[in-house]
């Protein structure tokens, strides 16, 4: 498996390959639809984010002592921001979460491409990501 | 007649490019755009006028109060109200609400009624939902038609002699519906109930009469009709601002001040503590005489034309489903394509550089009526235009084709 930073710098790559924002948009929604779906179970207030116009919910299991993500979304390009999300941090171990930078976001221009709301509510996804993290490195030690 | 080429070229901000593109500004029930002769009124203001109103003995003290006071009674003309400190000045539909509710409730008993209708904003839902907290009076809805209008019957239901006040607003920001007004002030007059309008949404395509519709209170905001964001009005009743305590107490609002005792000052002032938005106020005045030069009545049958091609339009997009679509309405279409988010489509309209709003118009009720997370809402104005709503229509079908 390849680091988180690894992964950020491929999609930093991919990202600066397109010509302008309606690609990088075509993209995320195909990222968007191919995202797997997640189980009926999960998609309760208690998964559920706040702070996003478009619901979005997060569930994270522990697998060996590497954490998986899945999570859905009823608007599809949210789900294309959470496909990416998922691809940095999900296969990871807590610790590398925790510690990892979450610039890639910035350096693929996605926060001021996206609009105000949108831009918290991926404030929000990252946070959540983070704190399931603390919550399951609470648990290694 | 409408002449747009001489009214776009009046609004600076309509020759911006937005990702490239020529703006479409399709949001204008969210915030209407300022044409230059405001924007001048205000840069004159602190160029040549910037001092404080109402007490100064000073040259600029008197002219700063003069163009202050001129504006009201400019208002005050355009409402056709009978006397000018009928006008208050506010920061806005949201305070002018606020205004009357916290004062209600020195006439509120428990079990009194309070009725407002299901097509609110959520700032005439709010204070009048912490008025019955704080009263133990009862909060009534009228309830919606399937269509999106109000259920007239229903609302002659919940009437009684319990019933204090009612609360409607004019035009529905989420749908753009004209309410029945007229008929809703005098049927809750018959009950000797108060009705209270929100005209936020109505005034930027409507003038109202406020002494022919004999209603209440009235309250709206300047930014939705081409003035500035931070000020609005509320108008009473003569006895009703009288009898209503005021809001805020603070510098100007006072008669005389000892420890014992204060006397407050007359109307308008009663009502208007602290140094008020002074370059806000005047500016109302400006972007009424700007919208009277081009004259309501063009820009309701402008308007109505860019409707109706819209509607026509939109609706030969395949899924597409429209809310609100009623006989009278003003120039807003609230919409959704099956199988598609909202907030996906206003996604990729910025992307195109189209200005709509997405989400649910703080109108979260109505949205559950319709059981929809939210809408594509497209409102229009005088300074829109026909090949903008081509514009429109080509990106909805380009988002549709991306996202299904």
């Amino acid at each position: 498996m390849n680091s988180i930073k690894a992964i950020q710098d491929e999609i930093i790559e991919e990202f600066s390959l397109f010509e302008d924002w309606m690609q990088r948009y075509e993209y995320m929604i195909e990222l968007g639809k191919s995202l797997p779906l997640i189980k009926n179970d999960y998609k309760t207030d208690k998964y559920l984010i706040k702070g996003c116009q478009s619901k979005v919910w997060v569930h994270a299991n522990l697998d060996g002592d590497k954490l998986k993500f899945t999570a859905d979304s009823d608007a599809i390009i949210t789900k294309g921001i959470i496909a990416i999300l998922i691809r940095v941090f999900s296969d990871q171990n807590p610790k590398d979460i925790l510690e990892a930078d979450t610039d890639f976001i910035d350096k693929i221009g996605l926060k001021e491409h996206l609009s105000p709301t949108r831009a918290n509510g991926l404030v929000s996804m990252v946070k959540q990501i983070k704190m399931y993290a603390v919550v399951f490195q609470t648990q290694f030690n | 007649m409408i002449d747009i080429k001489k009214i776009r070229s009046d609004f600076p901000i309509l020759s911006r490019k937005i990702n490239g593109k020529d703006l479409v500004y399709f949001d204008n029930a969210a915030t209407s755009q300022t044409p230059k002769q405001v924007i001048d009124v205000i840069v004159d203001y602190y160029t040549r006028l910037n001092s404080n109103i109402h007490r100064g003995v000073h040259k600029l003290s008197q002219e700063a109060t003069d163009a202050y006071e001129k504006a009201r009674i400019k208002i005050q003309k355009h409402f056709n109200v009978a006397k000018s400190y009928q006008i208050i000045f506010t920061a806005g539909t949201t305070e002018s609400i606020n205004l009357v509710a916290s004062g209600y409730s020195k006439f509120l008993k428990p079990d009194d009624e309070l009725i407002i209708s299901s097509l609110e904003h959520h700032s005439n839902i709010v204070p009048w939902q912490m008025l019955c907290e704080k009263t133990g009076a009862i909060l009534k809805v009228i309830p919606m038609s399937l269509d999106g209008s109000l259920d007239m019957n229903s609302f002659y239901n919940l009437l009684s002699s319990k019933t204090k006040l009612v609360f409607v607003n004019h035009v529905s920001n989420a749908l753009g519906i004209i309410n029945p007004i007229e008929d809703i002030i005098i049927k809750a007059h018959e009950y000797g109930a108060k009705v209270l309008v929100d005209g936020a949404q109505a005034c930027p395509h409507i003038k109202p009469d406020l002494q022919a519709l004999d209603v209440d209170f009235y309250v709206t905001s300047a930014h939705k009709l081409c003035g500035p964001t931070g000020v609005g009005m509320l108008y009473g009743k003569l006895e009703l601002l009288k009898s209503l305590p005021p809001y805020q107490g603070g510098g100007e609002m006072i008669s005389t001040v000892t420890f014992e005792k204060t006397t407050y000052a007359d109307l308008p002032h009663k009502f208007e503590a602290g140094t008020p938005n002074i370059a806000g106020g005047i500016a109302f005045g400006a972007a009424l005489d700007y919208m009277n030069s081009i004259g309501f009545d063009n820009i309701a049958e402008y308007e109505n034309e860019l409707l109706n091609y819209a509607t026509n339009a939109l609706k030969k997009i395949d899924g597409i489903k429209i809310y609100g679509e009623v006989k009278n309405k003003t120039a807003v279409i609230s919409f959704n394509i099956r199988g598609i988010h909202p907030y996906d489509i206003g996604s990729i309209l910025d992307q195109l550089g189209i200005a709509v709003r997405t989400g649910h118009h703080c109108a979260q009720p109505i949205m559950d009526f319709f059981a929809i997370p939210g809408t594509v809402r497209a409102s229009f104005s005088f300074y829109n235009t026909f090949v903008e709503i081509d514009r429109l229509v080509e990106a909805v079908n380009k988002a549709a084709t991306m996202l299904k």
